[in-house]
């Protein structure tokens, strides 16, 4: 006969193995540095991405990865000849590596923008800018986030 | 309707660059969180905004579950002429909303 004791450990451990399989199967696959350099891939192709003339503006420490605010700035004349197409930023850790892609003309005059992310965990922050000359450039900035967003539970 | 705040130059000098702040309430729900019922919440976010001075389009960005809630988004443009400057988002859910601010060029 089974004894109380034995009933108690087995039914906890079924109860542990089906809450790990449940947290296993729900939980999103997390992008990883190849994804990230995959999603950048397909922006820029089979050109080559030169670090320079874009600066990332981010907090290096955040407490709450709900809100973290970033500025990037490409150093760029904005000339009809010589302008900045578009800024794409990605990310390492989040469960997708886009974080947004912003499309301005000659006319922007100065080749800035600004917005806010959700960070799910301290990573690396990308920027990378594509240029009316054909050309990609790039900076890169860590950013430690102490809360973490996007994938936390409603409580 | 989704409250929006905007932040443009009510006049500006012609050819000044000017700075444009955009702001939307929205949750921007990223589709990878858990709720209540153990299943996950459906994603529902702003996918697109864009901006058009006088008609012609001067800003364009596509937004990703990784913006964080209410999207801030704020860029710069030249000031060529009198007129207005429209914004417009959409997204999941047949979301849609659009505002749009005047400007005076000097």
């Amino acid at each position: 006969m089974r004894s109380r004791r034995r009933f108690l450990i087995d039914s906890a451990r079924l109860t542990a193995g089906a809450g790990l399989v449940s947290l296993v199967s729900f939980r999103p696959s997390w992008a990883t540095l190849e994804t990230m350099q995959g999603a950048i891939r397909e922006v820029v192709g089979e050109a080559s991405v030169q670090r320079g003339k874009v600066a990332l503006d981010l907090p290096p420490l955040v407490e709450n990865g709900n809100t973290v605010p970033l500025t990037v700035t490409v150093e760029s004349p904005m000339t009809a000849e010589d302008h900045v197409k578009s800024i794409h930023v990605f990310n390492e850790k989040n469960p997708q590596p886009y974080v947004i892609a912003a499309h301005l003309g000659p006319r922007a005059g100065r080749a800035q923008i600004a917005t806010r992310l959700k960070l799910a965990d301290s990573q690396q922050v990308v920027a990378v800018a594509a240029l009316s000359d054909g050309t990609f450039w790039m900076a890169s900035g860590d950013v430690i986030v102490t809360i973490a967003a996007c994938i936390e539970d409603v409580p | 309707m989704a409250r929006v705040l905007l932040n443009v130059p009510k006049t500006a000098k012609r050819g000044e660059i000017i700075e444009i702040k955009t702001l939307i309430s929205h949750p921007m729900e990223s589709g990878f969180r858990v709720g209540t019922n153990g299943t996950l919440i459906a994603r529902d976010i702003i996918q697109h905004f864009t901006c058009t001075y006088n008609g012609e389009e001067i800003f364009r960005a596509e937004l990703s579950p990784a913006i964080a809630a209410n999207p801030f988004i704020s860029f710069f443009t030249t000031a060529t002429e009198s007129g207005r400057i429209e914004f417009s988002w959409s997204g999941d859910n047949g979301f849609s909303a659009s505002e749009a601010a005047t400007i005076t060029v000097e």
